[in-house]
């Protein structure tokens, strides 16, 4: 049934942004091929005990929904009003002033008006004023309120599976009102219907069983491996030995397994090897808990959490001191702001002190997880590195600042700091789209699959139309961030949108610029291309 | 329709105020029953709304950062978009609450040929903030009508505010401006497309009535005086809970009332609880400080999680051809 997406750019970059004249409570949604993601499946709900597990399609009309939907939604909202302040306070104080409108990329993008996160929040408000408020109870539709219907179900399926919780929208917002928050919620709910897509329920399933999204075997982390450290040797010379599940470490490593699996996050992986081995770091990595990410955020906050516990648990039977997370923009969020709150308190492990400049990461006292752009930055700061930027020199780089760690987080000029040390072409991207006012790769909250490419692409449009403007102007050819999601999805959007500018993670450049002890002349990059001056040679 | 039934309620609730006391003489109706009534439902509606919002916990520390965090000592924080300490929050919140900080940020998103261009637009911040403060201090203005001697503050914003020196009576700049800035709320929701598009029946509906008190207010003021000491004297009586009807009031000064009431009681039933709503917003207010200290969810719970040991069961004979150390051999 599935088509190929074949849309061109100039095709997809005529976006109108007027609403139409009818009202949207009586627009029911339209399931636009290319804008959804597929149903979950069966088996996968069934792995992690979720309710009404079936293969399920949004394509077709019957939903195969309980026959009491209506009631387990209701009773959803009101559960989560009495849990979360948040959640109650967003229903309440809108006031449609419309700032937020045009601050959605997905709105920027594709022009659905849905999609203006104050109208994605009215979906489930019209609800909330039903069946919660007296005015809406009484007054109805004047009052902004709406029966629950399966039209209105399914428009909050399709518009909360369009939302990449960005939070860009709450920084403009005068009251601080987070579609995140909202859409998380929103998402709850279909999840006690059992409506997950695949792409999102398969890496949750495959996470809690295996350890990681990818559904990655021990034995297949460890050959993955294999392959980097083959890499590594060839171009420096150097044969690096890491540990596994290794009792007694100091450190515990975990980074998002998309740095395992395939490229360019697997140059970063190279770069994490490379870095912790020349410092003669006592770290170990998890086949248990290897997965910093976690899509189960995008589907509950229990399921979140339990895939989050992994962490904790491991360092504590591993007995580490403290633990070291990898480039990743939601894991980030997760850790900073949802797990010592979760699975905390990790009162079993140290205050994190690099053994290797004696800093204290007074920051993560409690947590006890440092970012590894932190780690480094300190590392350079302290001249504890030997780094050659000019092996980079081939490159244009300018920063991605992730939505996850910009907006839930704040780490935005360690990056930058290690970036200017391991580069020295490094272009900023036009003020209102980096940093605090960053844009979504498009492709967020599990939205990385492949049969919603036009959401993704008219998503991330926004992303890639500043890069452009950078690459149009400066030359610039990399587009570096410290995020899974994005090294997994930028390549696809760049293609369409701005050709010639590749994708990497922070210690991919890293890698590139470190002078190891006892390396070889280097005359390849970590993507075994010629380094820059070094093709003649050839 | 959804401007046309706002518009035509506030209209109706002018006139059933007109009729009320120009015909049916219900004098004592609407100077004193219904403002002691609005009274009632606002106070006692606001601290419920408060309550019920504060009755929710806040199991998350999810400040919104919209700026460099805490970290490394030689990194410079942004203490204020990224407090992590209390008075970085009091500060934040100061400016949210008085400036509108958040609103100052906005940009208005064009497509120009293919290209995304970010522009100012400080128009609704302005408007907005011109508004609210207009209102605050027309509110505050008040105060005199039910203090037997009028304080000396109010005196000063009253003077700040007439010195143009223009009129008699001196005309109030505020009065100007919060006809002016709710004209131009009004007129965006019309002429915006897409803010018309997301506009409810509630939004307009306040505006239209806060039109209809500030007009009122104005045509009393400089147009159909009305007996300003018979209106102190109903004020103070309200006040000192010996409610007097003096006599010859102009019916101007009962329809301003009316729907200043109608304001207070519709208040705590509305959006317009965001006065209060965003003290209380958890990406406001919150410290970005939960890698350093840890925040406790009150309903946190045990759940379900896929344990090392079963993780082992499945890979045990895997993972010791891989060479991975295994807890059982």
């Amino acid at each position: 049934m599935a088509t190929k997406f074949t849309a061109k750019p100039d095709e997809l970059s005529k976006i109108d942004h007027k609403p139409p004249k009818k009202g949207w409570m009586d627009t029911p949604a339209e399931f636009k091929e290319h804008t959804f993601c597929w149903g979950a499946k069966g088996k996968n709900l069934n792995i992690v005990d979720f309710p009404n597990a079936r293969d399920w399609s949004p394509a077709e009309e019957d939903w195969k929904l309980p026959e009491n939907w209506q009631e387990i939604v209701l009773e959803g909202i009101k559960d989560r009003l009495g849990k979360y302040r948040s959640f109650k306070l967003f229903m309440d104080i809108c006031v449609r002033c419309g700032a937020c409108a045009d601050k959605c990329h997905f709105f920027i993008g594709g022009g659905d008006p849905k999609n203006m996160p104050v109208l994605r929040a009215e979906i489930l408000r019209s609800i909330y004023r039903k069946y919660f408020t007296a005015s809406g109870k009484m007054l109805g539709k004047i009052a902004g309120a709406r029966e629950l219907t399966l039209d209105v179900l399914k428009e909050l399926w399709y518009y909360y599976y369009q939302c990449t919780e960005c939070r860009r929208c709450s920084v403009f917002c005068p009251y601080g009102i987070d579609q995140a928050e909202i859409t998380m919620m929103g998402r709850e709910l279909t999840n006690l219907l059992g409506l997950n897509t695949d792409w999102i329920s398969g890496p949750v399933a495959n996470c809690y069983m295996k350890g990681n999204h990818l559904g990655l075997e021990p034995h297949t982390i460890t050959s993955s491996v294999e392959f980097f450290l083959d890499d590594i040797e060839t171009i420096t010379g150097i044969r690096i030995k890491p540990t596994f599940n290794r009792k007694g470490a100091e450190i515990l490593f975990v980074t998002p397994s998309g740095d395992l699996f395939a490229d360019p996050g697997t140059y970063t992986a190279m770069g994490y090897l490379m870095l912790f081995h020349e410092l003669g770091l006592d770290y170990t990595w998890s086949t248990y808990a290897s997965e910093g990410g976690n899509f189960g955020f995008f589907t509950s906050n229990e399921m979140a959490k339990r895939l989050n516990a992994k962490i904790y648990a491991e360092a504590k039977r591993l007995g580490v001191k403290w633990i070291i997370g990898g480039e990743c923009g939601h894991m980030w969020r997760v850790i900073n702001q949802y797990m010592d709150t979760w699975n905390g308190p990790a009162d079993f492990l140290e205050e994190p002190v690099s053994p290797i400049t004696g800093t204290k990461f007074e920051n993560a006292k409690s947590t006890k997880m440092v970012h590894i752009a932190e780690f480094t930055a300190d590392l350079i700061k302290n001249g504890k590195l030997k780094l050659d930027p000019a092996r980079n020199d081939r490159l244009k780089v300018t920063w991605h600042d992730s939505c996850n760690t910009a907006r839930g987080m704040g780490i935005l000029d360690e990056p930058r700091y290690v970036l200017r040390n391991v580069c020295n072409h490094f272009y900023e991207m036009p003020e209102d789209t980096i940093r605090e006012k960053t844009f979504c790769c498009g492709s967020g909250t599990g939205l990385n699959a492949s049969e919603n490419m036009e959401l993704r692409m008219r998503g991330g449009f926004p992303r890639a139309n500043a890069v452009k403007y950078v690459r149009d102007n400066y030359g610039v050819n990399m587009l570096a961030n410290i995020c899974a999601i994005d090294r997994a999805t930028l390549n696809a959007l760049m293609e369409y949108w701005a050709p010639d500018v590749s994708v990497c993670g922070l210690h991919e450049l890293v890698g590139n610029a470190l002078v190891m002890t006892g390396e070889k002349e280097r005359t390849q990059d970590l993507r075994l291309e010629p380094l820059h001056g070094k093709e003649a040679e050839e | 329709m959804r401007i046309l039934f706002s518009f035509f309620a506030v209209i109706a609730l002018v006139l059933s105020a007109y009729a009320g006391v120009k015909i049916a003489n219900l004098q004592f109706l609407f100077g004193v029953v219904i403002p002691y009534i609005a009274i009632t439902i606002f106070t006692l509606g606001f601290v419920y709304r408060v309550l019920k919002w504060g009755s929710s916990p806040v199991p998350f520390r999810i400040p919104t950062t919209c700026g460099q965090q805490k970290s490394l000592p030689w990194i410079k924080q942004n203490r204020i978009e990224n407090p992590s300490s209390i008075s970085g929050v009091i500060i934040r919140m100061a400016l949210e609450a008085l400036l509108f900080r958040s609103l100052f940020r906005n940009l208005k998103t064009q497509l120009k040929d293919g290209k995304l261009v970010y522009g100012e637009a400080k128009w609704l911040w302005l408007a907005g903030l011109a508004f609210h403060w207009s209102f605050l201090i027309i509110f505050v203005r008040h105060f005199r009508l039910f203090l037997q001697s009028t304080p000396s503050f109010i005196k000063t914003i009253e003077g700040l505010d007439s010195f143009l020196q223009v009129g008699v009576p001196l005309l109030y700049m505020t009065d100007i401006v919060l006809l002016g800035s709710v004209t131009y709320l009004f007129l965006r929701r019309v002429f915006i497309p897409q803010v018309k598009y997301i506009s409810l029946a509630a939004d307009y509906f306040p505006l239209f009535l806060i039109f209809g008190i500030a007009a009122s207010g104005v045509l009393m003021r400089y147009f159909y005086k009305v007996d300003i000491v018979g209106v102190k004297e109903l004020a103070m009586g309200l006040v000192i809970l010996k409610p007097v009807i003096p006599q010859g009031i102009g019916v101007i000064f009962y329809i301003h009332l009316f729907l200043i009431c109608l304001l207070f009681a519709y208040f705590p039933l509305s959006k317009l609880m965001h006065m209060a709503g965003v003290f209380l917003s958890p990406t406001r207010n919150m410290v970005n400080n939960s890698r350093m200290v840890r925040h406790i969810n009150p309903w946190n719970y045990p759940v379900h999680v896929h344990t090392y040991e079963e993780y082992e069961n499945d890979f045990r004979e895997k993972m010791k051809k891989a060479g991975i150390p295994v807890e059982k051999e």
